[in-house]
């Protein structure tokens, strides 16, 4: 999230689309209640159902699922032809007024740069004109041809009415009462917040979706405003931590990067991350890269890191591929190219698409290790589950290992949540039986490897054999020794550019501030530098006052980065640093400083006359309507059919069979082959999560089994009609990869959609239920799901795919 | 003087035949106003801070447990409320975080080391350090034959691409600290978590 839960009392409009806060994140979504109640504000719920958050919306809108792009990108149009933007924002705070490269273009779908082959772009031309010092040229007056402004509305100019309403199959009233609504939130002190989860990122285009809000929050004004920004609910309690740390094929912590294989030199790896500004002063803040990462390098290598050996740059590995994806991973265990597997307290069998593939992919491992809390499918593939998971264990010889760890119940530690609090919990009981946490099995798989290769020799033991462990205990490392280990400490004393002692060898580091690239810090991940300071555990702190009485509780658990609680909050100022509207206040220059009710995103002393831009970590300081070369598909989002397209084509581009899905998408061959046509199978299914339910864990607790004991579809009463289904009759679901069976839940919640002069209809599919646990047993959701993700993060593509719905 | 009765007595002693507000000026009283099922209850209980690990709203929970940490008293989480101070969710939960105690305590808990062995029908029970020996026998074997050092155009890549590792979007920052700095140092590049899917 920019903003955090409570934040969304402020807001005078909720967008809620790609989620469903009110089924899936129940008590974060009170606050939008609050805000119904308390600031009159309204609830705009889009979506494919009509589910919980749609019957207390104040308006709710059907569209097709997968349509996001389209539906605000006409969105984009409209503010734009009716001139219903916050024009001072944008043109201070946005790249609107920025020139883009001449040779830059847009043609039948695709931007300049595709190779069809490859299915990849080169983005040479997705770049602004560089003056002769670097600098992006610009023209104020947004009348340039070329400047952002321009190239958007011209993107943009397709997504009409007409069009939108053929695409999407939302009724055009509805579209058009949709946009009248947002647009007022244009208005100086207006302020709207979008709510999305999975149901905008698991798509081939989610990336490109999610651009698209931000579009959309940066030309209204709403991005760092009290009430306003983008908001990612997340999924699981401490997602945002894992993410934040990189346990991510290609990251690193604090959203560094591996090199690729090819950047074998140390200084040219820093200098391509250090981003230099593209905008004369402006604070780019990714320029101290080599700071963070130097500081990261001594917390893992400790001395075996310096200076000559460029700070054991040749001990990470490097990436030849763009990621080592979850996808990409068991194409190569389905090919054999996989030997051995860890899963951490995650069941990929019931959680990846295609379960066959992943079936025949496990089966290939000569390992696999489950280190869990509960028994999961995957522990279990390789036993004959009958109906639910068929196959004979004599043809398996995989060697499976099952170690049971600790919950959260029983042990100390903080996890993140969506709005980026750290919060810290206790431990209240012994876990059951020999489990242990996860700390300790690895603490213990790791000195057994290092005393393997220290005895024996082996290939490239040097990492292993020199990574820092510096804990007490050395087989069971404490919680807060690996807290104050990622805040990171001094090695030496550090002093600012003055002279001035910041910190003293051997103390924590206060924030980020104090780090250095030339080895004198040690620091596990930048971003969360503050939480474990000399003052203590600050994730662990419990005041809730709320001093200007919007919700801004900083004296509760720490945010990162800096305990700040609304990111790029400068923004919510006007250029002169007063607020934009006192009742939206947030921060504002008092003459010498910047102040107010959160931690400033901006140098604390910098004036507003010195005309710097409030998007701090971005080269331009600003927000970016147009993303340059960051996305894999294009600088500006497109619309693009899902994989399984119910309409078989896309009404943008009719006659460019390579733009019908995201050109940039990654599909394994053998997978195309398995993807369905409409003509097979003619219903367009979207998966979705139940209010009583956890993904696959609860289906292991008695209450919510008996609150939810049986696997069920949606489907619209019309579809029903037709195909002879009533409520609770039984019926097969089947895609080209897979089949379920589930009871039916005949509903007028799912209405029949007009698309491109087709009746389309949607069925929905909630993935709980399993083979294992204590409710209904039943095949797995995933049995049916394409193997296919986003362009950019590679997230499966769960929401969009086709099926066929018939009674048994 | 007061005798201590519970509620439950007093009930059924008044039950027996008496009004209970004479028993009460005998001297026969129950335990202070508050009194009710859930006091009785939660009375002596340990209350322990704790944040619900299903969604990422990231609720205050209490977790009430008994024991006192002596010898062969083992503390067990019996009772689970929201915490009132927290300022997102100020003491309430939803159906899944309210009914979470059925997940600390799920029969399908894992309590000791298993392994399924090739071809095999059925889970054996080891021990940790047999478990701990042949996993990281495992690693070691196949890292030493498939790491690769360089590629094929001589970059150094110092990599391991036949072991990956899938890791916890419900475990703790301090887990996942370590489990990166491990994953790493070996060398591994096929790691993710729940992030992307």
């Amino acid at each position: 999230m920019t903003n955090h839960w409570v934040d969304i009392r402020n807001a005078d409009l909720i967008l809620s689309m790609g989620g469903n806060s009110a089924e899936a994140h129940p008590v974060g979504f009170r606050w939008v209640m609050e805000a119904k109640y308390r600031n009159n504000a309204r609830l705009i719920s889009v979506d494919p159902r009509f589910t919980r958050t749609g019957a207390v919306a104040d308006f709710h809108a059907e569209i097709r699922t997968g349509t996001d792009i389209m539906f605000l990108g006409g969105l984009i149009n409209y503010l734009i032809e009716t001139d219903q933007i916050h024009h001072e924002y944008v043109s201070n705070y946005t790249d609107a007024a920025l020139i883009v490269r001449e040779e830059f273009g847009f043609e039948d779908g695709l931007f300049t740069g595709f190779d069809a082959t490859a299915g990849q772009y080169d983005k040479e031309t997705w770049h602004y004109e560089v003056d002769e010092q670097g600098f992006a040229r610009r023209d104020d007056t947004l009348q340039h041809p070329r400047c952002v402004y321009q190239l958007m509305r011209q993107h943009y100019s397709r997504y009409t009415l007409d069009m939108v309403e053929t695409v999407c199959g939302t009724p055009r009233h509805k579209i058009q009462r949709v946009w009248d609504m947002i647009a007022e939130t244009a208005r100086t002190g207006q302020t709207m917040t979008i709510l999305y989860a999975l149901g905008w990122t698991q798509h081939s285009i989610g990336s490109q979706i999610i651009r698209t809000g931000a579009i959309v929050q940066l030309l209204l004004g709403n991005m760092g405003m009290l009430g306003g920004g983008v908001n990612a609910l997340r999924g699981h309690s401490n997602i945002q931590g894992l993410t934040d740390l990189g346990l991510l094929s290609n990251l690193l912590p604090g959203y560094m990067s591996l090199a690729k294989a090819e950047e074998q030199d140390y200084r040219a790896y820093i200098e391509e991350r250090v981003r230099q500004p593209l905008l004369p002063d402006e604070v780019s803040y990714w320029r101290h890269y080599e700071r963070f990462h130097v500081s990261l390098m001594k917390s893992w290598f400790g001395d075996a890191a310096t200076e000559a050996n460029n700070w054991c740059y040749d001990w990470l590995p490097k990436l030849k591929a763009d990621l080592y994806d979850v996808l990409h991973t068991f194409h190569r265990m389905s090919l054999g190219e996989v030997n051995g597997y860890f899963c951490q307290g995650f069941n990929p069998l019931a959680s990846f698409p295609h379960k066959a593939k992943v079936t025949a992919a496990l089966s290939n491992l000569k390992y696999l290790v489950v280190m869990d809390p509960l028994a999961t499918e995957t522990a279990e593939f390789w036993k004959d589950h009958g109906e639910y998971h068929s196959v004979n264990p004599e043809e398996i010889q995989t060697e499976v290992f099952r170690l049971p760890t600790t919950c959260f119940a029983e042990e100390d530690g903080a996890i993140v949540n969506s709005a980026r609090w750290l919060q810290w919990h206790w431990a209240a009981a012994p876990p059951p039986g020999e489990a242990r946490p996860d700390v300790e099995i690895l603490g213990g798989l790791f000195h057994r490897l290092q005393y393997m290769y220290r005895e024996e020799g082996g290939v490239f033991p040097d990492p292993i054999l020199n990574l820092t462990w510096p804990y007490r205990r050395p087989d069971s490392p404490g919680p807060s020794e690996l807290a104050r280990e990622y805040n990171g400490w001094a090695l030496q004393d550090v002093h600012d550019e003055n002279g001035n002692l910041l910190c003293r060898a051997g103390e924590q580091l206060p924030d980020f501030g104090a780090l250095r690239a030339d080895g004198s810090t040690s620091c596990g991940c930048w971003i969360y530098s503050g939480a474990w300071t000399e003052e203590g555990n600050q994730m662990a702190r419990r005041d809730n006052s709320d001093p200007y009485g919007i919700g801004m509780t900083l004296g509760w658990a720490w945010s990162w980065p800096v305990n700040r609680r609304i990111l790029y909050n400068r923004a919510s100022a006007r250029p002169d640093g007063t607020p934009w509207s006192q009742d939206k206040a947030l921060i504002w220059w008092n003459g010498s400083r910047w102040v107010g009710a959160d931690v400033p995103d901006f140098p604390k002393q910098t004036p507003p006359s010195a005309g710097l831009g409030p998007f701090i970590m971005n080269q331009t300081g600003r927000g970016q309507l147009f993303a340059r070369d960051r996305m894999a598909e294009g600088p500006f989002p497109e619309h693009y059919e899902p994989f399984e397209s119910p309409i078989g084509m896309n009404p943008l581009h009719p006659d460019n069979p390579l733009a019908k899905n995201n050109p940039a998408a990654r599909v394994f061959e053998v997978d195309r082959e398995n993807f369905g046509t409409f003509e097979e199978f003619p219903h367009a299914a979207t998966t979705y999560r139940l209010t009583e339910h956890f993904h696959f864990w609860t289906t292991h607790a008695l209450l919510n089994s008996i609150m939810q004991p049986e696997k069920f579809v949606e489907i619209g009463s019309t579809l029903a009609e037709e195909l002879g289904i009533e409520r609770g009759d039984r019926v097969r679901v089947s895609s080209k990869r897979g089949y379920i069976d589930a009871v039916a839940v005949v509903t007028k919640r799912i209405r029949p959609l007009q698309v491109a002069g087709q009746t389309v209809h949607q069925v929905g599919i909630p993935i709980h239920w399993g083979f294992k646990g204590v409710a209904k047993k039943a095949r797995l959701t995933n049995e049916l799901t394409p193997f296919v993700g986003d362009a950019n993060t590679q997230t499966p593509e769960f929401k969009s795919f086709l099926v066929r719905v018939e009674k048994l | 003087m007061t005798l201590r009765v519970s509620r439950r007595q007093f009930f059924k002693l008044g039950a027996a035949g008496m009004a209970s507000s004479s028993m009460a000026m005998m001297g026969f009283a129950p335990e202070p106003a508050v009194a009710s099922v859930r006091h009785f209850k939660l009375s002596g209980a340990k209350i322990t801070r704790n944040t619900c690990t299903y969604c990422s709203v990231g609720c205050g929970l209490l977790l009430y447990s008994r024991g006192d940490a002596s010898i062969n008293n083992i503390d067990d989480i019996y009772h689970v409320e929201g915490d009132p101070d927290h300022p997102v969710s100020r003491g309430s939960l939803c159906p899944k975080g309210a009914g979470v105690l059925d997940f600390i305590k799920s029969r399908s808990r894992l309590s000791h080391p298993l392994v399924r062995e090739p071809g095999s029908n059925e889970w054996k029970r080891i021990s940790w350090n047999e478990a701990l020996n042949r996993i990281a026998r495992h690693m070691k074997d196949d890292r030493d034959a498939n790491f690769v050092t360089q590629d094929e155009n001589g970059n150094t890549v110092n990599h391991w691409l036949t072991t990956g590792f899938l890791a916890a979007s419900a475990s703790s920052n301090e887990t996942a600290t370590l489990t990166h700095k491990v994953v790493r140092s070996l060398g591994m590049l096929a790691f993710d978590n729940q992030a992307r899917v």
